[in-house]
């Protein structure tokens, strides 16, 4: 292949093409969320579209220049970026100025910029570096506590800044790890203890012990087939129940309902454990460790939502859950940008046409809720097309991260995949009610120069590195 | 090495937005809460206005109560057709002012042919019915009923106030208020807002696709309730404000009058005034604009907001204040042969001589009270004349003379009661007692309020203390009146000595033909007027003509001040009026008509006008 082309030929242009589709759709979707009669000018500097426009030239030549510049630098120098964003990021907490209870942004002039923003590509490049040497195994206690520390730094930092939202992107770096390693049992437990935690707020605690009892029993008899201990485990948690019942009727003791369940629960789970030493059956530790565990983390869900969430997450999940509603309060986010997108029907209410999201229902319209916007203006089928080029944006970056021969660059790509799949699905799934509302924007579409240029880095160094796919 | 996990990635990645799509269809497809039609729905927010509260006077006699009127308003990108001429000939305008209204509104601030806006503000309910009618005719329009205020008699309007539209200002300062939305403005409407207003309540309908309300949203379970203004029931006597009113037109200046018992205010007039009514409804800005140009200032409330200087009835404060320091007593005499003899002098006027206290104060004797102010200064208690001069200042404040008394209505001013200072500073430090002897009698830096003056008379009739005068008796929903208009505020005399004051007071009215009396000739047969003449001299014109009384002289019914502008002496034209009020108030109705007579037909704005 001549060398000259290399660039031009080598590059994925299926890509840039989905990429530019967003990124117009994207500034089409700000226009009309601004949009009023008034100020008709595209380029009028004063409203929100026009200003984008400037953020979308600046990131177009950012992106031309890292395509230009050398494939190197960045496995060279990812510690140093990654160093320079933790001082940016850290510089916040002193400079920082406070929006919507963040402390997050920094100013230069007039110019403001989101740190936290530029954070993910520079974790991703320094996840891929460490990853990426020779060698290195996602299997021992170091490599973990390496691995945890290059995401948990930046995350703890943007905690510090109150921005909870910008912390929990770091979660997707799981997948990454995935990939590369983390055994699928770890990503199991960690849905399972989520859905543990959420249906412990819906449900009550006999639920969740009578649930988990049955669970335990159903995983024991499966992995062993031995029936009798099954049994032998439910009949004794009925009986300790029943015990306690008569005992306390006897004694004259008011005995919270909970405990009924709890208490034989970890009355079997103990008494499995101490079987599983004498019969060394393993799979009843592993049982019984999963239940007590379980039951322990089930009843500090509580605590945790009560005592550790702040009010305004708390009432986030409330709301997601159907537990507690308020439309006109702290569910309104929400609720407007349902009816917005609900109102747009199944083909959208037309280009400008739509009402919700212009008469300022819907807040946070050009940023984080831009996507009622798309939902009420171009309907399902609008939406459809938005989610189709995301979807088939991150296949082929899947695709172009399995192609490459350097580990960096596949753990790289892997990184822009889930970054850019966790900004999708939370803020996709916020403006449905399928997810608590959390501030992160939409790649490409949502308003503000700093969220669109790292994400233009962060995927155009992806690209760059995949020119090179043939280089030794 | 863990190559296949890729398939399970993109699975995960394909499933999630999978998830998502479905909900999407679900929310804009299948689920149709979302949408009343397949298209077009906006959720109207309509604010709904509670009453104002309505205002009765203390016999419970209604003074202002509210009636229906409508905002007419246009969502321009919906209306299809309009038909101008029937829509003018519906609302009573012109086609002309169609056109402008519409010109008009493309001008404000925020406009959006997307919103409603208001095109004629407070269209007539009859008009308003005519209008429903033919609504349907109409695509965009709507109308929004308002409440107007209707007065019931066209009397006291400086002390009810008025209500008008909130400007940028008061939004700013109080989220609760919203373009479009009426604040009392001045008086009690002002005074009172917060209870007379009640408070907005919001109903949200779902509207279709031509701005056309369909159904309450969620039926009806997220709007709030209006809740209405609390009505009040105010101090005045509407008769007695209506005559005195009645007195004073074609006059320029005040009358107040209190129950001094209560610090309650039976009438507070001031004139020239206006009907309250050119304040409310479509005429209020031309009306407003031509009371705000008129040269006599009928917008002016001189109640509360005129500084004249006390003139003689200011006596009765220093005769106070030297029978409490004991500079004079009760049988102290003076001689008077027409002047004040010393330094520059301070001329006087016939009558016997020498004189007591209480003879000096019916007769109003300048030479006598010059003797007294001097006696004050120069008492030898003190160290200094500006020690003296202070205390004897804060003996005046006392009588709640130099501040604001705190009557429950807006922009009262407190007058002026000098302190040693401002001489220090305008004769160098060197002055003494005779440098400021105007103040003997009322004149020089003193200012004053009609408020504070029948406030000063009314602690008279109390033999010493005064309750802070209020308009506003009690509001419906609270057990109590706020508890500083049940307070007695004592001044610094002793009640022993006003017997000697009232006792001049007294002679000064019901005297007999030789004594001297002032006022004599106002006299009311059983009702024991005690009163006190004042002919205040002021740089601006003619002097005013100044009375202030009581009556009963042994139960005080009420108290009162009356200022005449440019009147001349105060024995001439402020005591009749204060008589005939009293008369009204104690009995009811008026039996001296050729008194009245003589008042009403006064006409002495040309007094004013010849002022130089």
């Amino acid at each position: 292949m001549p060398r000259k082309n290399s660039l031009l030929s080598n590059l994925d242009w299926g890509t840039v093409l989905i990429y530019l589709l967003l990124v117009l759709m994207g500034w089409l979707s700000i226009y009309a969320a601004v949009y009023s009669e008034e100020h008709s000018s595209i380029l009028d500097l004063s409203q929100r579209y026009g200003k984008q426009l400037i953020w979308i030239g600046l990131a177009f030549g950012m992106g031309l220049l890292v395509l230009l510049s050398d494939n190197k630098i960045y496995s060279v120098f990812a510690y140093v970026i990654y160093g320079l964003s933790i001082v940016l990021l850290l510089s916040t907490l002193v400079f920082g100025r406070e929006v919507n209870g963040a402390r997050s942004w920094l100013h230069v002039g007039s110019l403001g910029i989101q740190p936290a923003e530029f954070v993910k590509f520079a974790t991703a490049l320094a996840l891929a570096k460490l990853m990426g040497q020779q060698g290195f195994k996602l299997n021992t206690f170091w490599a973990y506590v390496k691995v945890g520390a290059i995401i948990a730094l930046p995350a703890g930092i943007i905690l510090l800044q109150n921005d909870t939202g910008s912390a929990m992107v770091l979660v997707a770096f799981v997948l990454v790890l995935y990939r590369e390693g983390l055994p699928g049992w770890v990503l199991m437990c960690g849905v399972f203890m989520a859905l543990l935690f959420i249906l412990t707020l819906v449900l009550d605690i006999p639920a969740i012990a009578t649930g988990l009892l049955l669970m335990g029993l159903l995983i024991y008899w499966f992995s062993t087939r031995r029936t009798k201990d099954a049994v032998r485990i439910l009949l004794s948690a009925l009986s300790i129940g029943l015990l306690m019942y008569v005992v306390a009727n006897i004694v004259d003791v008011e005995i919270d309902i909970d405990y009924y369940f709890t208490v034989p629960l970890v009355v079997c789970a103990l008494m499995a454990l101490v079987f599983s030493y004498f019969s060394r059956v393993r799979q009843a530790l592993f049982v019984g460790g999963f239940v007590l565990v379980s039951m322990g983390l089930a009843l500090s869900a509580d605590f945790v939502f009560n005592h550790v969430l702040e009010t305004h997450h708390q009432k986030r999940i409330n709301d997601l859950l159907g537990i507690e509603q308020d439309p006109l309060g702290w569910g309104y986010n929400v609720n407007q940008s349902k009816i917005a997108i609900g109102s747009g029907g199944l083909l959208g209410k037309g280009f400008l046409n739509g009402t919700q999201t212009k008469f300022n229902f819907v807040p946070e319209q050009s940023t984080d809720f831009i996507f009622c916007t798309v939902g009420e203006e171009w309907g399902f089928v609008g939406v459809l097309v938005v989610l189709l080029l995301f979807g088939l944006l991150l296949l082929r970056l899947i695709k172009l991260a399995e192609r490459q021969r350097e580990a960096f660059a596949r753990i790289y790509g892997y990184s822009v995949v889930s970054i850019i799949f966790f900004h999708v699905a939370v803020n996709i799934g916020m403006t449905v009610g399928l997810f608590p509302v959390i501030g992160i924007p939409l790649p490409f579409f949502s308003y503000g120069g700093s969220s669109l240029w790292a994400f233009t880095l962060l995927l155009f160094i992806f690209l760059r590195l995949d020119t090179n796919r043939f280089v030794h | 090495m863990y190559s296949r996990r890729n398939i399970i990635i993109s699975g995960i990645i394909v499933l999630v937005l999978s998830v998502i799509a479905i909900k999407l269809f679900y929310i804009q497809v299948v689920d149709t809460s979302y949408k009343h039609s397949a298209n077009n729905n906006v959720l109207r927010y309509v604010t709904q206005y509670p009453a104002r509260g309505l205002i009765f006077d203390r016999h419970g006699e209604l003074l202002v109560a509210n009636r229906m009127a409508y905002d007419i308003l246009v969502v321009k990108n919906q209306v299809r057709d309009l038909d101008t001429a029937l829509l003018a000939s519906l609302l009573d305008v012109t086609r002309a002012q169609v056109r402008e209204a519409f010109d008009q509104i493309r001008q404000q601030r925020g406009y959006s042919p997307r919103k409603a806006v208001v095109l004629f503000k407070q269209v007539s309910d009859s008009a308003y019915a005519r209008f429903q009618e033919k609504m349907y005719l109409f695509p965009g329009f709507e109308a929004q009923p308002r409440m107007m205020r209707a007065y019931q008699r066209p009397v006291a309007a400086h002390l009810l106030g008025y209500v008008g539209e909130v400007n940028e200002a008061i939004m700013k300062q109080n989220p609760y208020y919203q373009l479009g939305d009426y604040i009392g403005i001045n008086g009690i409407e002002r005074a009172y807002e917060e209870q007379l207003r009640g408070i907005k309540g919001t109903k949200i309908y779902m509207v279709d696709v031509h701005n056309r309300i369909q159904r309450p949203y969620e039926e009806g379970r997220y709007d709030s309730v209006p809740q209405i203004g609390r009505n009040m029931t105010c101090t005045i006597d509407i008769n007695l404000q209506e005559y005195g009113e009645r007195l004073m037109q074609n006059k320029i200046g005040s009358v107040v009058a209190i129950e001094p018992r209560t610090g309650e205010i039976l009438a507070m007039v001031s004139a020239p005034t206006f009907d309250p009514s050119l304040l409310v409804g479509r005429a209020r800005t031309a009306n407003y604009r031509a009371l705000q140009l008129d040269t006599l200032q009928p917008l002016f409330n001189r109640s509360i907001m005129a500084l004249y200087p006390p003139g003689s009835t200011f006596k009765v404060v220093n005769a106070l204040v030297g029978l409490q320091e004991g500079v004079v007593a009760p049988t102290t005499r003076y001689a008077c042969a027409g002047r004040y003899p010393i330094g520059r002098g301070v001329g006087c006027h016939g009558h016997f001589s020498p004189l007591s206290l209480p003879q000096a104060i019916q007769t109003s004797c300048n030479t006598y009270f010059c003797y007294v102010f001097r006696s004050i200064l120069d008492n030898p208690r003190y160290p200094s004349i500006k020690t003296a001069f202070d205390a004897w200042a804060e003996y005046v404040r006392s009588f709640g003379y130099g501040s604001r008394l705190g009557v429950d209505l807006p922009n009262e001013l407190g007058g002026v009661v000098p302190g040693s200072g401002i001489y220090d500073k305008v004769y160098r430090g060197v002055w003494s007692s005779l440098t400021v002897i105007s103040l003997s009698i009322g004149q020089g830096e003193l200012l004053v309020t009609p408020l504070q003056m029948a406030n000063l008379v009314s602690t008279i009739a109390n033999r010493g203390y005064y309750i802070t005068p209020h308009v506003v008796r009690s509001v419906e929903g609270s057990e109590d009146l706020a508890p500083q208009y049940a307070q007695r505020h004592y001044a610094g005399v002793d009640s022993t000595w006003y017997q000697y004051v009232i006792a001049g007071m007294e002679q000064a009215v019901n005297g007999d033909a030789s004594s001297g009396g002032t006022a004599r000739w106002v006299a009311l047969p059983g009702a024991s007027i005690c009163g006190k003449t004042g002919t205040s001299e002021n740089p601006h014109g003619n002097d005013h003509s100044v009375f202030f009384a009581f009556a009963p002289k042994d139960d005080p019914q009420i108290a009162i001040a009356v200022y005449v502008e440019n009147a001349g002496f105060g024995g001439t034209w402020a005591a009749p009026i204060a008589s005939l009020m009293i008369e009204k108030y104690l009995n009811g109705s008026v039996s001296r008509t050729w008194m009245e007579e003589r008042i009403l037909n006064a006409n002495l704005l040309d007094r004013h006008a010849k002022k130089k």
